[in-house]
């Protein structure tokens, strides 16, 4: 989901994605980036996102991913699950503000 | 998509490491714009991103079919495994080879003569109508299938509503030649839907119609694709040309497509002739109008919606107005009755007709039941060759165990290394079937007699081939491979290869093994020694004649256009001829001689004065001129020969032999007695003098007893039939006689064809069938013990091999080399004695499915059984002796120090 996010903007390569990622969650979620590659290949085996070599900022040839309309609507689902089990944990935390 | 992936892992993977190092290298480059050192940037890059192997390998696993990848695996390993052990790989699939080649030949055989449907249009609809005569039936039968007359089947035609379409067929042989060396052709009789009714159009020309079964019709010839190939390289226009059938011109109007050969299994047609022309080659005395000529065999496709039931039915309600209206009217009453009492019936004949089936259909299943038990000999050997083998492997499964291996995955392992094994023998094992299943039929094959199938390798025979193929790896790899992974790794690394008993329940295993294969190849040699004594015993019965030196000379004065007095005219002359050429000792004319065929018989009884025996007993009855005991060697116990004086005008007279004197007359001196033919086919009777006793003979079969036969002078005899056989004896070798004999028959007339067969061929070719089990079951036989010994010296040397300290102890201890011996010996015994005795059991519930094959044996012939027994035994002794006397002669200190 992390992964998908990310790529709402737009394609982006491998490195890009685990420092955003890092990034975003303000390095609380540190990431090891070996793992980032595991889970982009089963994501694109999945449809989700598709991938093609570009080249990037630096010059170099890089694998650039981009989301597919299926990882789009899987992201919008999943956002929503997410949100509504975080909002579903919050009000059990905080029971005393009703 | 995964299967996809599967099969481009290789690509995924190298397209994700270039990706993973396009990651450390801007990792790295970024490492440095803050100020590290390179070689410390690269470091840290690396420290970031993780184990790289271990990230491909998480890929690659995403990617595989973990059962394909680790068949993969595991068919490279094995492939590794076989390259490793050659010895062990070649025994095994040579084994399986000739196993399985040596199955699939049979089987073949089997599938070609009773498995596959013609290669017809819808086989399934075709049934045979038969006529079912419990009492018996008297007339004339001249070919393979006799099974109606065409009277009958012209009232079955004519009358029968239960089929859309019928035929009736008979074979025949043609002559090509135009005299001289005669040139047989298989030919057919066709009713004008034959070709119509089994859905045959024709590859050039036409096919035999209605129009052209017309009654005294003129004959046309439709060939076979391989009888056009053969006599006219596959000429356009052999259609339209003239074909000499028994020296008569007959136009070729049409040519069948390569895939018919007829609808008899085992034979091909060379040439089909329309039934209505068979006076034009037969003359007066023809089938198609003699109604005592059993010649057809009739075939028809059912009509949709009939069943056998309601189609049997039918043909027995019509059955009683059929015989009254085919009934031959020159039959005396005993005859009639019993013409009139038949039935008719119907089968299914989706398989064709098969005289061979009939012959070698039960032979065949027990020769494949025979080589299946081989098999199993060979599957045992295999399974205790990968027993020792799972032993000298247990560290490397304990290892492999210990270190979480799973069992199903080792198991799977090992199986798939039988499996190997065992495909690449079922494939070596196709290949030998082809020239073995070929080898089959030639040996089948008859100077008499070609035989034709159709020995393509079909699907129900590869089917066959590979199911073997998986069964004998389950039978020899399974229980290995079980045994070899159920050990606990901690126990087997412990004992470091020592412990006296540890093999215990192994050894169980082998000897279970060992067991069986000596009970299952005393079945075998027992079965073996039944065939080949029975063989032995038919060819060396005395059948009352000679066989040496004998040539068979058929003559055909028919076919050269003579009438029953000019034949009798020339048939003399032909005679003195072949009496006077060079290297004939002796000659004589026959109408037939043992085991020719064509035999009938007569009711005899003796003549008035001889109140003993009155009834009628029925004898068979040939004529020859003087001199033909001489030819064939026959001794004449008392009386005389035939002599020239003995014509039509002189008192009837008959040579008989024993059996006929002791049961027409109850006595063996009859010289001078007198008995009353009846010939029931023509109404008539005759009474004759016997002038001379021979001895007795087989006369249809060196199988039949007691077999009663009159000779008659064919010179008392006013029509003889105009094809005559001359038999001559010569000390000269038969095939330099023949071209003497040729030029002496060409000198009478050069119409005349003429065709050789030497006697004692004819007389071993009875024998095909016997010689075919005697053979093979021997060679069987053989195999199974050969192979059951080498399993039985094996499991010993093997056990030897394990109790080797064992015995090194008991050596030094002081225990004898003698009594070492008999231990080992005694080990051995206990297993032969176990495997003879449930042979034995074996061997005779088994015997009973081959008496009906044997000759002058009891199925449980008990000299048969003691002598397989003592084979059997006695080599199982002496391969068990050779590890006995090595475990004897064992160095103690040598032994032990190996430790």
């Amino acid at each position: 989901m992390l992964i998908l996010q990310t790529l709402v903007l737009g394609a982006a390569h491998g490195h890009t994605i685990a420092h955003l990622i890092e990034h975003r969650s303000e390095a609380v979620l540190q990431v090891e980036h070996g793992s980032l590659y595991p889970a982009l290949h089963r994501i694109e085996d999945r449809g989700w996102i598709a991938s093609f070599w570009g080249t990037s900022e630096n010059n170099r040839k890089a694998r650039y991913y981009r989301l597919t309309r299926t990882g789009r609507k899987q992201l919008a689902t999943h956002t929503d699950r997410w949100q509504q089990l975080i909002r579903a944990i919050g009000r059990i935390l905080q029971p005393s503000n009703e | 998509m995964r299967l996809w992936r599967y099969f481009r892992r290789k690509h995924w993977d190298r397209e994700r490491e270039a990706e993973i190092q396009v990651h450390l290298q801007i990792e790295t480059d970024e490492f440095i714009g803050r100020g590290m050192s390179p070689e410390e940037a690269r470091h840290a890059a690396r420290r970031k991103l993780g184990n790289v192997t271990r990230i491909r390998e998480e890929i690659h696993e995403m990617n595989s079919l973990g059962f394909l990848e680790t068949l993969g695996q595991d068919v490279r390993y094995a492939l590794r495994m076989l390259r490793l052990n050659p010895g062990f790989t070649l025994v095994a699939v040579l084994s399986l080879a000739l196993g399985i080649g040596a199955n699939t030949a049979i089987f073949q055989l089997l599938d070609a003569v009773r498995l596959r449907s013609l290669p017809v249009a819808k086989p399934a609809e075709l049934y045979e109508v038969k006529v079912v005569s419990p009492k018996g039936r008297s007339g004339h039968f001249p070919n393979r299938y006799p099974r109606m007359t065409n009277a009958i089947w012209e009232q079955i035609r004519d009358h029968q509503q239960a089929f859309s379409s019928m035929f009736a067929w008979g074979d025949s042989q043609f002559d090509l030649s135009k005299g001289g060396r005669a040139r047989p052709a298989d030919g057919i009789w066709v009713t004008g839907d034959y070709f119509r009714t089994l859905g045959v159009s024709p590859l050039l020309g036409r096919v035999i119609s209605a129009d052209d079964d017309r009654r005294g019709c003129a004959p046309v010839a439709v060939i076979s694709y391989a009888f056009w190939q053969r006599e006219f390289g596959g000429a356009p226009s052999a259609v339209g040309s003239n074909l000499s059938l028994n020296t008569r011109p007959v136009e070729i109007v049409g040519i069948t497509p390569p895939s018919f050969t007829g609808i008899d299994v085992g034979h091909r047609f060379d040439v089909a002739v329309p039934v209505c022309s068979e006076p034009v080659f037969s003359g007066k005395d023809n089938n198609l109008e003699m109604r005592w000529a059993w010649w057809l065999a009739a075939i028809g496709r059912l009509k949709p919606g009939w069943t056998l039931q309601r189609a049997n039915a039918h043909l027995e309600a019509m059955a009683k107005s059929v015989f009254e209206a085919a009934l031959p009217q020159n039959f005396d009453t005993e005859r009639k009755e019993r013409f009139l009492s038949a039935s008719l019936k119907t089968e299914p004949a989706a398989l064709g007709l098969s005289e061979l089936r009939d012959t070698y259909e039960n032979p065949l299943w027990l020769l494949i039941a025979i080589a299946g038990v081989v098999l199993l000999i060979a599957c045992a050997n295999l399974a205790n060759l990968l027993l020792a083998r799972a032993t000298a492997r247990e560290k490397e499964v304990a290892v492999r165990l210990a270190i979480g291996g799973s069992r199903g995955r080792l198991v799977r392992q090992f199986l798939t290394e039988s499996l190997l094994l065992s495909l690449l023998g079922a494939a070596c094992g196709v290949l030998l079937a082809r020239v073995l299943s070929q080898a089959l039929v030639a040996f089948l094959t008859t100077s008499q007699q070609n035989i034709f199938l159709d020995l393509r390798m079909s699907v129900t025979v590869l089917l066959f081939a590979g199911s073997l193929a998986v069964f004998t790896c389950v039978v020899f790899g399974l229980l290995p491979a079980l045994r070899a992974t159920q050990i606990v790794p901690a126990a087997v690394m412990k004992a470091g290869g020592r412990g006296l008993t540890s093999g215990r329940e192994r050894f169980t295993l082998q000897r279970g093994l060992v067991t069986a294969q000596v009970a299952l190849s005393l079945v075998l040699l027992f079965s073996a020694l039944l065939f080949v004594r029975t063989f032995h015993k038919l060819s060396t019965l005395n059948a009352g004649f000679q066989t040496d030196g004998i040539l068979v000379v058929s003559l055909d004065g028919q076919r050269a256009g003579y009438t029953p007095e000019q034949w009798l005219v020339v048939h003399r002359q032909l005679l003195e001829r072949v009496q006077s050429t060079p290297g004939v000792d002796r000659a004589a004319r026959a109408e037939n001689f043992p085991m020719s065929g064509g035999w009938y018989n007569d009711n005899v009884s003796a003549a008035d004065g001889d109140k003993a025996k009155p009834e009628a007993k029925s004898s068979y009855f040939t004529m020859q001129s003087p001199g033909f005991f001489d030819v064939m060697g026959i001794p004449l116990l008392s009386g005389r020969d035939f002599t020239d004086s003995d014509t039509a005008h002189a008192p009837l007279v008959a040579i008989v032999n024993q059996a006929f004197a002791r049961t027409i007359f109850g006595t063996p001196n009859v010289l001078g007695r007198r008995f009353v033919k009846r010939d029931g086919v023509r109404s008539a009777s005759q009474t004759f003098e016997v002038v001379g006793i021979v001895s007795d003979m087989k006369i249809t079969s060196l199988r039949a007893d007691d077999e009663m036969m009159a000779f008659v002078p064919d010179t008392q005899v006013a029509a003889a039939p105009l094809s005559q056989t001359v038999v001559l004896h010569s000390g000269l070798p038969l095939r330099d006689v023949m071209s003497g004999v040729l030029h002496a028959v060409a000198e009478v007339s050069p119409a005349i064809s003429v065709d050789f067969s030497v006697f004692k061929t004819r007389i071993q070719e009875t024998l095909v069938p016997e010689s075919l089990m005697a053979t093979l079951s021997g060679f069987f036989g053989l195999l199974a013990g050969v192979l059951a010994v080498i399993g039985l010296y094996g499991v010993i040397s093997y056990m030897v091999a394990q109790r080797r300290n064992e015995i090194g102890i008991r050596i030094a201890l002081g225990a004898g080399r003698r009594s070492i011996l008999s231990m080992v010996l005694r080990g051995a015994g206990k297993l032969i004695v176990a495997g003879l005795v449930v042979g034995t059991v074996l061997a005779l519930l088994g015997a009973r499915a081959a008496s009906s094959l044997l000759f002058g044996l009891r199925p449980y012939d008990p000299a048969t059984l003691i002598a397989a027994v003592v084979l059997l035994a006695g080599v199982s002794f002496l391969a068990a002796a050779v590890p006995a006397r090595r475990a004897a002669r064992l160095e103690p200190m040598k032994a032990l120090r190996d430790e």
